[in-house]
């Protein structure tokens, strides 16, 4: 029992990552119909701007983490006028498969410039952790809950509760009625690349101490996050946080309990299960085309 | 400009196909026995065989694939484990692990039955990532990270492919058969229906096409041809490891396909040389290498959407021949049988949407040869009725039989097979097929008299397009066509499939005056044809022209049924169309 609460524990730390990176995919998809392949590279490109800020350039901990998480909501303007801009008239299918391409040029770049050798960050904090019950809480996987649950409270308020929020939403629901209200669409849109990608990298740089800043961090990352919106329902914002931590939990169980080298496995089978029986997710709503 | 003759046209590829045949062999005879040339070859033939299976299940069905590296690595291994572990004739290893990964690739068919797009992505990224884990770990069986050494090559009845040429020419012999093969799908009816599925689903359901059948054999056929690749690659380069059939590589075969042009096998065997060769060429970019290629699949994506082969074939393209003469269009009203007998009979047809009550127990008859037009104002349920009845909607309540069968809850393209086709409110043609294809697709549908014979499908869909003036047009793209002139695409598509019942829904929808005058005189052409039609319209005009009963629908109810005099001089009708105060409808807003 002493075990699997602290498995559980380890669980939602790890799916409190897959979480935010799901929940930085669910808002390109309601904002621009973008289904990011490159959502594991901004959590790549995230960590590894705070390896040149904090343990290059020799910053404090929190000026690298706001500059790189601020540099990061930048770089996905960028990422947007170049990925998916030119393509946005074309359908799903061009701008899945450019982002895909946009996934490999980052990854490999950054191999380019630092090598295959993962790098080392510190956690936020210098203590290991605390002891509740029977319990040890990891201060690192404990950072990563609770700025998830700040980071969920807060959109969660944005959307709900300011003019703004409330525009990005117009924006994802009906472009074109949202222009129509002179909503400026374009601007929405930049804004939801620019905050995916924040958020993105921000997760990185939560996870970087537990995983080791590497080149192929954001794929399997990226790929677990897209699994949880799946399984909480394609499109929800509930469904990508429980998703998120639903598949954390699944994975650490799995591997503790069931097979190490497969632990990944888990994460795949579970969204195929559900692909096949439930392909609404947890939360979704089945959509069905108009004729 | 001469007509050719439509027999002779199915068998244009053929020639070239044999003239590469022969090409190759001889050419294959030139190739330095050894080393670097051999290998650079037999990679693009091993690859180029996988690529065009993603031109199969991408470009003709436009389902995603990001895995068919692992249908590659399942044709290798099956081939490495049989001869070096189990002691297999290499034929024989080969059949296995071709069979294991056209059975897996059937199953991945299987998911894409309710998935599209990036689920589908998803999916196939899972399943490759899956056997990445299963390769590298499951040690006993797979030996591991470490691979399979020593894989022998190809021996059969005394003959022997291991040398370096006799092997080549074995892959350059299947690669040459298996984009005939491809080549000749492409203007199959099989490659016909992805084609459809590709451009639009619900028109393809409607029109006599069974989806989950086709897509999961678009799958299963990518699949055997990556099998084939992998197995023919394992061994001619006799030694494999888990990392050369991993997510990567599944990238890198998509993107060969993209680059030469992901619609035709041709140009998807340039983009796999060309990304085979470039590597060579470009060795000082070693480095840079993978981040290049990343940018190219972005590059492609923005400026040659259609690969190099779309580019070039739309800069090089001939002026079509002029489609032949042919015969008239065959009366549509089967002789025998008595007119005004029922052919589709509606009962207490009810569909909610959560508590809207779009429909509420509506009843309705179509007799045969007439035409019946339900009208309604907008929100009265019409549109929801239509697709109630062609299937797209299941009810909530009620009956639909159609020439006698309960065809309440049977699958769209089903209904379409007994003879119910349908043309759609917004125009659903075929977007990356010719005029004639799209009319094709219809002719062809199971249950049509001529479906099994393909001139006389070609025939048939000539003398449908000649019947709404658009035979001119059958070599044109349809998107090159007006709006109008699309839906006499869609008339023709259904007119073509010879069906009991057409259900035309909102057919001046969007057309101009002329437009809507002229739709008027072809659907008084086609009540001549003696075709029995159910015309779903607001437009009063067409309506008293053409309809020989009318049923006029409101919030969801039959307000009116009878002769179009009697029907269109009802108070309620008039009330409901003027607006005139009545009693309260409660809050029935009907989308």
């Amino acid at each position: 029992m002493d075990i699997a609460l602290q498995l559980l524990f380890t669980g939602l730390g790890i799916g409190s990552i897959y979480a935010l990176v799901a929940l930085g995919f669910v808002l390109l998809i309601r904002a621009a119909s973008v289904v990011n392949f490159a959502q594991g590279e901004f959590s790549m490109l995230g960590a590894y701007l705070m390896v040149i800020f904090f343990t290059g350039f020799g910053l404090s901990y929190f000026l690298a983490m706001i500059l790189s998480v601020v540099l990061m909501a930048a770089f996905g303007v960028i990422f947007a006028g170049v990925v998916y801009w030119p393509l946005r008239h074309r359908g799903q299918l061009p701008v899945i498969i450019s982002t895909i391409g946009a996934s490999i040029l980052l990854a490999n770049l950054v191999l380019v410039l630092y090598g295959p050798s993962p790098q080392v960050l510190p956690g936020v904090f210098d203590a290991p952790g605390i002891q509740v019950g029977p319990v040890f809480m990891d201060s690192q996987y404990l950072t990563i809950i609770v700025s998830a649950a700040v980071l969920v409270g807060l959109q969660y308020l944005v959307f709900e509760k300011t003019l703004l929020g409330k525009k990005l939403q117009a924006t994802s629901q009906d472009k074109e009625m949202a222009s129509l209200l002179g909503i400026p669409v374009a601007t929405m849109v930049l804004i939801t690349f620019a905050y995916s990608s924040a958020l993105g990298g921000l997760a990185g740089i939560l996870v970087a101490p537990i995983l080791f800043v590497s080149v192929g961090m954001g794929a399997l990352i990226a790929l677990k996050a897209f699994a949880a919106n799946i399984i909480g329902g394609f499109g929800s914002i509930p469904g990508a946080i429980l998703g998120g931590l639903a598949l954390g939990v699944v994975e650490t169980f799995g591997a503790s309990y069931i097979s190490v080298p497969y632990k990944d496995a888990f994460a795949f089978l579970t969204l195929l299960i559900f692909l096949m029986l439930r392909p609404q997710g947890l939360f979704g709503e089945r959509i069905a085309e108009k004729a | 400009m001469t007509a050719t003759p439509l027999s002779a046209r199915r068998w244009r590829g053929v020639p070239v196909a044999l003239a590469a045949l022969v090409a190759c062999v001889v050419a294959v005879q030139f190739v330095p026995a050894q080393g670097y040339y051999l290998n650079i070859l037999m990679q693009a033939a091993t690859y180029g065989i996988a690529v065009i299976g993603i031109v199969v299940v991408l470009g003709y069905c436009g389902q995603i694939t990001l895995a068919q590296a692992a249908f590659f690595g399942i044709g290798a291994y099956g081939v490495a484990l049989g001869t070096v572990d189990f002691g297999l004739n290499f034929f024989v290893a080969l059949a296995i692990g071709v069979l294991l990964s056209g059975l897996l690739g059937l199953l991945l068919g299987v998911a894409s039955l309710r998935l599209g797009g990036h689920y589908l992505a998803m999916v196939t990224i899972s399943f490759q990532q899956i056997l990445t884990l299963v390769l590298t770990n499951w040690i006993s069986l797979t030996h591991g990270p470490d691979g399979v050494p020593g894989v022998p090559r190809a021996a059969i009845f005394g003959i022997s492919f291991a040398g370096g040429e006799a092997y080549l020419g074995l892959c350059l012999v299947v690669l040459v058969l298996i984009t005939l093969y491809s080549w000749r799908l492409k203007s199959s009816r099989l490659g016909r229906a992805m084609q459809a599925v590709r451009d639009n689903e619900l028109a393809a359901s409607t029109s006599g096409i069974d989806i989950f059948r086709t897509k999961v054999l678009a799958f299963g056929i990518s699949a055997i041809l990556g099998g084939i690749g992998g197995g023919l690659f394992a061994g001619g380069f006799s030694y494999i490891s888990p990392d050369q059939f991993s997510f990567p590589e599944s990238i890198v075969l998509l993107t060969m396909a993209l680059l030469g042009g992901v619609q035709s096998p041709i140009g998807a065997l340039f983009g796999t040389t060309l990304l085979i060769i470039l590597p060579e060429w470009l060795r000082f970019l070693r480095q840079v290498y993978l981040a290049v290629y990343g940018a190219a699949v972005i590059l492609i994506m923005v400026f040659l959407p259609d690969g190099i082969w779309g580019w070039a074939t739309q800069r090089l393209r001939r002026t079509p021949p002029a489609p032949p003469e042919v015969a008239p269009l065959p009366l549509l009203s089967v002789k025998g049988e008595a007119t005004d007998e029922p052919v589709l009979e509606i009962r207490g047809l009810a569909k909610h949407f959560g508590g809207l009550r779009a429909l509420d127990g509506v009843d309705l008859t179509v007799r045969r040869g007439t035409v019946h037009a339900l009208i309604g104002p907008n929100g009265s349920g019409k549109s929801t009725f239509i697709n109630v009845v062609t299937g797209l909607y299941r009810p909530t309540a009620g009956r639909v039989s159609f020439l006698g069968q309960d065809i309440t809850y049977a699958a769209p393209y089903v209904r379409n097979r007994l003879g119910l086709a349908r043309t759609f409110q917004n125009i659903r043609v075929f977007r990356g097929m010719t005029v004639l294809d799209n009319v094709v697709v219809g002719a062809e549908r199971p249950g049509n008299d001529i479906a099994e014979d393909p001139e006389a499908v070609t025939e048939r869909a000539l003398a449908a397009l000649e019947f709404v003036g658009l035979r001119g047009d059958a070599y044109r793209m349809v998107g090159t066509l007006s709006y109008g002139h699309q839906r006499y695409v869609e008339i023709a598509r259904a007119l073509a499939s010879s069906p009991a019942c057409v259900l035309l829904d909102e057919p001046a929808a969007g057309l101009n005056m002329t437009e809507k005058q002229e739709l008027g005189v072809l659907l008084r052409r086609l009540k001549g044809h003696g075709l029995t039609i159910l015309v779903i319209d607001h437009d009063m005009n067409l309506v008293e022209q053409v309809a020989d009963h009318i049923t006029v629908l409101n919030f969801g109810r039959r307000i009116a049924d009878g002769d179009p005099r009697s029907v269109l001089d009802s108070p309620d009708v008039i009330a409901a169309y003027l607006g005139q105060p009545q009693e309260k409808q409660g809050s029935h807003e009907a989308a």
